[in-house]
């Protein structure tokens, strides 16, 4: 990586950090967001000069798609519906962090095929330095693995609230047995994660030569991923939401923090890890404001019709 | 690739960071706060244009394309909403002073 992009990503990070400090006093929060807006766009200009990438055609298709949409949408908005506006587009920051290690995880299951030769070990791990990753070392793949089940569950659980709080999704659906089943479904998310880290064989230095799981594995564990998202959110009450939409918020931070680390990208960790820490705090002041534990606002509703909607 | 350990030391070091920079602000900032977070981790759209320049084959391609919607969406759309927030949060405060 060169220079520039490293100094671009370093002020980057320093500006994101400085447009929050300006936007958490009334005086001049407005400056901020400019501030970070700046940051924002240094570090994406600085990528497009990353060394060895590719699909420039398509990927500015991406761009500019998404950036279109989530304009005209964001300006045409009601004030009054910015909530659910905020947890649609950290739904789809939540979704960036998990597609980031989907393709992580989808490029380690072409290491299916164990390297028979020397020759294949080589081949392998200089694909792997030519994917961007000098060797995917087992440390990585934990992380990758960990940040893509908080990026998909911040994913599905950010629409529902959106869902919710548009009217599409009307009601709170509950039944009996709910925290059981999110229990489950949490637990199952949990081990399929950690079946994917043991089913790698690891050379000296932890670096993951040989891959035995294959695209289905990858694919249900992203499946219930979802599933645990959209089941932890639906028995959440509409006035709760906020709470809960700051919460995916702080959890989207820590995906993106933790896919910084698989990436090798220090403004991605600084800038997330930021925003995980901070929206934990923020979950938290939110919480005590509308005078709610964050435990009460998270759980009370599970399975027992709710006795804090009265 | 960035070492083990210096990973932590910036993890921690941001935490603590994010942790002070939030921590005496008054309640009428939480939603904007919020939704000015929401913005930061847009920086997401960055790794998410690495992974998608590196990808091959249609597989790897599409889930590259949906990071980099995804991410962009989060951005722009993070950035216009807090910028509006923050707008009507100003203009307020001028009729009340």
């Amino acid at each position: 990586m060169s220079l520039l992009i490293e100094v671009s990503y370093f002020l980057a990070a320093l500006l994101f950090i400085f447009g929050l400090k300006r936007m958490s006093s009334p005086k001049n929060a407005r400056q901020g967001i400019v501030w970070a807006g700046v940051g924002m766009l240094i570090a994406t200009l600085a990528t497009f000069f990353y060394p060895g990438l590719h699909n420039y055609s398509i990927m500015m298709v991406a761009i500019v798609s998404g950036s279109i949409i989530a304009w005209w949408t964001g300006r045409r908005v009601a004030m009054t519906d910015m909530p659910q506006m905020i947890a649609l587009y950290n739904g789809m920051g939540g979704g960036a962090a998990a597609a980031i290690a989907a393709l992580e995880l989808t490029r380690l299951t072409k290491l299916n095929n164990a390297p028979t030769s020397l020759e294949e070990l080589t081949q392998a791990v200089s694909d792997a330095a030519l994917n961007g990753v000098e060797g995917i070392t087992i440390g990585v793949l934990a992380l990758a693995v960990f940040g893509a089940i908080i990026g998909t569950v911040a994913f599905s659980g950010s629409l529902v609230a959106f869902l919710k709080l548009q009217g599409i999704m009307k009601g709170v659906i509950r039944f009996k047995g709910l925290q059981a089943v999110n229990a489950a479904v949490f637990i199952s998310t949990i081990a399929i994660g950690v079946y994917l880290c043991t089913q790698v064989e690891v050379a000296a230095g932890g670096v993951i030569t040989q891959a035995d799981f294959n695209l289905t594995w990858v694919a249900v564990f992203f499946a219930i991923a979802l599933v645990f998202g959209v089941l932890m959110t639906v028995p959440i009450g509409g006035a709760d939401m906020p709470v809960v939409i700051s919460l995916f918020n702080a959890l989207t931070g820590l995906a993106v923090g933790v896919e910084g680390y698989v990436l090798g990208n220090a403004a991605m960790m600084i800038a997330g890890v930021v925003v995980g820490s901070a929206g934990t705090l923020l979950t938290q002041l939110m919480a005590k404001a509308m005078n709610r534990p964050i435990a009460n606002v998270l759980f009370s509703n599970f399975g027992s019709g709710g006795a804090s909607q009265s | 690739m960035i070492e083990g350990l210096v990973a932590l030391y910036i993890f921690s070091l941001a935490a603590f960071t994010g942790y002070e920079v939030i921590s005496k602000v008054p309640v009428i900032l939480h939603t904007p706060l919020m939704s000015g977070s929401n913005f930061v981790h847009g920086i997401v759209l960055v790794g998410a244009m690495v992974t998608m320049g590196h990808a091959q084959g249609a597989l790897e391609l599409t889930i590259g394309f949906v990071g980099v919607f995804l991410a962009a969406g989060n951005a722009v759309g993070g950035y216009v909403v807090t910028d509006r927030m923050l707008e009507m949060f100003k203009s307020s405060k001028k009729e009340n002073s």
